[in-house]
């Protein structure tokens, strides 16, 4: 008897994990039908017209998009110059940002907080600067500073110091970890803690991500500029408003440059201390 | 002139015959100076250098900046404790509404790349494709992410029009770059041996994807697709705003530039806030769960 029960038992295990499997995978793909039909009312998204969008965007952008003979003198007038003003900027805020970020987060993570009071009000502090969403500090700070660099510069500088903090307090709390205790257990003081043991041990995950919110803040200084109406992205949006396609085309290809050439450039970096 | 290159050869070889490196002064040396070390001094030196230069370079138009600074600090003082709603259409309902369009905008942008994603990431991992096809792809790839998102909604609000459309094809197109490297990466970390005993069983390639790659990676594929369902809401409040194609992001847009209105711009970022902490902690949710 005990042997035809089990006999009998085994496929019917063995199918049903295919089958629900299956039925899972079916489930999901019903919810996520219902989901996309529901919002694409709501949102307002014709499918059609988005799908019909897509080949004409890239016909259009193809034949419109060529620099022609007087496009040229805008290269050298304002685009290499804006490029290159994006470009420090988001050189220039990271780098200010990760200072800061690095002071903060030694006063957040697990090994080196002062007090857990101290340590939980910098992770809400920095939740909050990264939370708010960068258009949100650009347009308040645009009333005071006005169509100006620092506009651009104070938003993603708020933005990147509340995300390099968060990463910052994980990546520490991952690494240093051991090494933090084996210090202290040899009694070496805070300054000792923090020089010999978090930044040899860290720097090179810390410099990796440093060089990730690079990458991350030259494509949204483009966005923020367009906004704030300075750098590349006020020269690109002006270029596409005022009809000078041969300019804005010039002008996306050395975006395009710019950001290939800083992913390849901290790829390599990155391959080197990691 | 050869001498000192002599000698010094000889020194380093004889410490490295003491079993012991020593500096120039004698002492033991204690950190590793190996090129790990140097390229991150490198690294460091190098982005002091360009922040020192942008900072000396670039164009402050004579800006009073204590004056700016106080300004701001009182805009942001009147932002975040006294917010409030008027220019909104439809009041709070209203801006709910206008919060609930940008939800949707992203999660349609996100489930379009994935979808994409998920069948062009299986022929551009490694382990799955050729080496030639997988480097073509990643190639376009890389500079369909190398566009900033903004620049693609310009792009399609010319054929498309302003509005939802646009926006939604736009955030899809650099989700879909940025997916496909993720799922890419996440198929090729996977155990080579799954793959080649079914093979080895006979199984063709969708039987290989249904039954050894999806069952495996699923949970990476799902943390990448929310992560980058956050970035996506983050990006449809920017393209709103930037481009004005809708949603809360346009009625940021309004509050900041059209009525210089820090109270109004103080209610949106509440709303805009709330939404992001909550998806933040679902994803803290969804990342232990499947991991």
């Amino acid at each position: 008897m005990s042997h035809n029960l089990s006999k009998a038992a085994r496929p019917a295990n063995q199918t049903s994990v295919f089958v629900k499997r299956k039925r899972m995978y079916t489930f999901f793909f019903l919810g996520v039908i219902a989901i996309m039909i529901a919002s694409s009312l709501i949102a307002n998204f014709d499918y059609i017209v988005g799908i019909k969008s897509i080949p004409k965007a890239i016909t259009w952008s193809l034949t419109k998009f060529i620099p022609n003979s007087s496009s040229w003198h805008w290269l050298t007038d304002e685009i290499l110059k804006a490029l290159f003003e994006t470009a420090l900027m988001s050189v220039a805020v990271t780098a200010c940002s990760a200072v800061f970020a690095f002071a903060f987060s030694l006063l957040g993570t697990r090994t080196t907080k002062i007090n857990p009071l101290i340590g939980r009000a910098v992770r809400i502090i920095a939740s909050f600067f990264r939370n708010i969403p960068d258009v949100a500090w650009v347009l308040v700070l645009f009333m005071a500073f006005g169509q100006n660099i620092l506009t651009g510069f104070f938003a993603l500088f708020f933005v990147t110091f509340g995300l390099l903090t968060r990463t910052f307090i994980e990546t520490i709390d991952e690494i240093s970890a051991s090494c933090v205790e084996a210090l202290h257990a040899s009694g070496a003081n805070y300054m000792q803690v923090v020089f010999r043991g978090i930044i040899p041990s860290s720097a090179a995950a810390l410099i990796s991500w440093v060089l990730y919110m690079i990458e991350t803040n030259i494509r949204n200084a483009t966005l923020i500029g367009i906004i704030s109406g300075t750098g590349i992205g006020f020269w690109f949006n002006w270029f596409l408003k005022s009809l000078n396609y041969g300019a804005a085309g010039l002008t996306l290809i050395t975006i395009v440059v710019l950001v290939i050439a800083i992913e390849i450039t901290s790829t390599q970096i990155r391959r080197a201390i990691l | 002139m050869r001498t000192p290159f002599v000698a010094n050869h000889v020194s380093a070889q004889m410490g490295a015959i003491g079993g012991m490196e020593k500096t120039r002064g004698g002492k033991i040396k204690t950190a590793a100076h190996d090129k790990s070390h140097r390229i991150i001094k490198l690294t460091i030196l190098a982005l002091l250098g360009l922040t020192i230069l942008g900072f000396l370079t670039f164009n402050y138009k004579n800006l009073d900046f204590f004056k700016a600074v106080g300004d701001t600090l009182e805009n942001l003082r009147v932002m975040f404790f006294t917010p409030h709603y008027v220019n909104i259409p439809g009041g709070f309902r209203g801006a709910l509404d206008q919060l609930l369009i940008t939800f949707c905008m992203a999660v349609l942008s996100t489930v379009f790349g994935s979808v994409v994603a998920i069948f062009v990431s299986l022929f551009c991992a490694k382990n799955l494709s050729s080496p030639k096809v997988s480097s073509i792809i990643k190639s376009f790839v890389a500079f369909i992410r190398a566009v900033p998102t903004i620049l693609w909604v310009l792009i399609f609000v010319v054929s498309a029009g302003l509005g939802g459309v646009s926006a939604v094809i736009g955030l899809t197109f650099h989700s879909a770059g940025y997916l496909i490297k993720a799922y890419a990466e996440s198929i090729e970390e996977m155990d080579e041996g799954t793959i080649e005993a079914l093979k080895a069983c006979g199984a063709n390639f969708w039987q290989i994807v249904f039954q050894a790659i999806l069952p495996s990676s699923i949970s990476y594929l799902v943390a990448w697709t929310f992560l980058r369902f956050e970035i996506n809401f983050a990006n449809a409040v920017a393209v709103g705003a930037a481009a004005g194609s809708g949603g809360i992001g346009e009625a940021l847009y309004l509050a900041g530039h059209q009525y210089s209105d820090p109270r109004e711009l103080g209610f949106i970022t509440y709303l805009i806030v709330a939404v992001v902490i909550l998806l933040e902690m679902v994803a803290t949710k969804v990342k232990t769960k499947v991991r």
